[in-house]
């Protein structure tokens, strides 16, 4: 046991649990996106969606208290690199330019996180412990978005979560030690167009909601 | 042709380790384009000599882009503007008359500024000490063909000992992360069938070693191998993670 706890504790181990956990969160984010746009559909589609996803039970319970306990894990180990990056350059530089390997997407990485994580904890407020008082999960929804505060908080979390999976997909792969030369470019392009569906893929639903 | 130029330079000096340490301006006037980057600052401290002042400290030693000694930050990239280029072999034909360069140290917090522009590396040599070799008796010259490697894993392992220690990835690096440094002296070794047999042990060894020293961690930034005057790859930080992973989950230990 203690090899484990020595190898995810190092540099090296961090990133790789940062690295897991978020190419999970990808994979949910792809089944989460699926099920979303089942509103174009109509009302209805969506309120069978989501009543089919309740009626998996225990199932699902099990499914939630996972994406916790990754979700835990990525936060803490987020933070955890954050904070030992901050402290490795107590001096900062008076003139720092970038040499041409920072993009913004990993520039702010850590700033889109922490905002993701606000934007989750409301999201979950609103969507999923909301008391809905016998209404069905459509009219939740719908009334929601007709608030053009939240609709921009949204947008704004889309984009966020756009950058953050741009920076975050390839890296992961780097980080397991997956860069290879015939791979690499396309892993690349992957995390680029998959970046730009969640961004897209999450961000017309508020849109079509408040102008339908 | 030669032409000459003049600069504005804001160079930090700082008198010792604990001081404290500011940026001073100096002229560096009628320098030749023909100079190297650490020409020009002999000119500068040949002058501050003259007028009886202290002379910037800067580290240098071969003067040909292979020892690894040199290296400052010069408007925010350490070595300079021009890429796969040491301090020492950046000419000053790439400036412009009346550039302003800040000239500033290494900084991290494993690396100690000793005076001015000279900063303290041996986190290096510690990082080396803990797994950069091999302990086998290497004996007399092998045969040649005794153990048989492909061409493309010799070239490989020769990229990445290609590393001269300068530490400016570590400069470069957003996090003072050391994983392109060690990534390579992973690689040069692991890549090799003579660093086998400690691969998993080394590999290990170095990555406790390189955060218990208080480099930061790789958040795959890449401006390492954007600076880095050997052109490292980062291709060696994936192969170092790799590593790990074999070691961690491979090895008995
Ligand atoms: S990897 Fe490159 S930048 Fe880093 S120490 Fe080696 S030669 Fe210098
Ligand atoms: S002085 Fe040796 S590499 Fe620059």
């Amino acid at each position: 046991m203690n090899w484990i706890i020595r190898t995810l504790t190092c540099s090296v181990g961090k990133k790789l649990i940062m690295a897991v956990t978020g190419l999970s969160f990808c994979l949910f984010l792809v089944s989460h996106l699926a099920g979303n746009l089942t509103i174009f559909k109509g009302p209805k589609a969506f309120v069978s969606y989501a009543e089919s996803l309740h009626s998996l039970g225990a199932l699902i319970l099990m499914a939630e208290l996972g994406l916790l306990v990754l979700a835990v894990c990525h936060i803490c180990f987020g933070i955890w690199l954050f904070i030992g990056n901050l402290t490795a350059r107590p001096v900062g530089y008076a003139v720092k330019k970038n040499a041409g390997g920072r993009t913004l997407s990993s520039a702010i990485m850590p700033y889109t996180g922490l905002f993701l994580l606000v934007f989750i904890i409301i999201h979950l407020i609103t969507f999923h412990f909301a008391d809905r008082g016998g209404k069905d999960v459509y009219y939740l929804v719908h009334t929601t978005f007709t608030s053009p505060g939240y609709v921009i908080f949204y947008l704004i979390a889309m984009i966020a979560a756009a950058f953050h999976v741009k920076h975050g997909f390839w890296s992961a792969f780097q980080t397991i030690g997956a860069n290879h030369p015939k791979y690499m470019p396309v892993i690349k392009k992957v995390g680029l167009v998959f970046s730009l569906l969640v961004g897209f893929g999450f961000g017309c639903l508020p849109i079509y909601l408040s102008l339908s | 042709m030669s032409k000459t130029i003049n600069l504005t330079l804001k160079v930090w000096r700082q008198p010792g380790s604990e001081a404290k340490g500011a940026f001073e301006t100096y002229q560096a006037k009628d320098i030749s384009t023909d100079m190297s980057f650490l020409e020009m600052l002999d000119v500068v401290n040949e002058r501050l000599s003259v007028e009886g002042k202290d002379p910037i400290a800067f580290d240098h030693d071969c003067r040909e882009g292979i020892c690894g000694m040199c290296g400052s930050v010069v408007n925010g990239v350490p070595h300079g503007p021009q890429k796969a280029t040491t301090l020492c072999q950046l000419h000053m034909r790439h400036f412009a008359d009346r550039d302003t360069l800040v000239i500033e140290p290494w900084r991290s917090r494993a690396f100690k500024v000793i005076k001015d522009l000279a900063v303290d590396r041996s986190a290096f040599d510690q990082l080396i000490q803990t797994g950069g070799y091999i302990s086998a008796n290497t004996g007399a010259v092998p045969e040649a063909n005794a153990i048989l490697i492909s061409q493309e894993t010799a070239e490989l392992a020769m990229d990445a000992a290609a590393c001269i220690g300068c530490g400016a990835c570590v400069a470069a690096c957003p996090n003072a992360s050391a994983m392109l440094f060690v990534g390579a002296k992973v690689s040069q070794l692991a890549l090799l069938p003579q660093g086998r047999p400690e691969a998993a042990k080394r590999v290990q060894a170095m990555i406790r070693k390189m955060d218990e020293l208080g480099f930061g961690a790789c958040s795959n930034e890449a401006e390492c191998e954007a600076v880095c005057p050997k052109e490292i790859s980062i291709t060696n930080i994936a192969r170092l993670n790799r590593e790990l992973i074999k070691a961690a989950f491979g090895s008995p230990f």
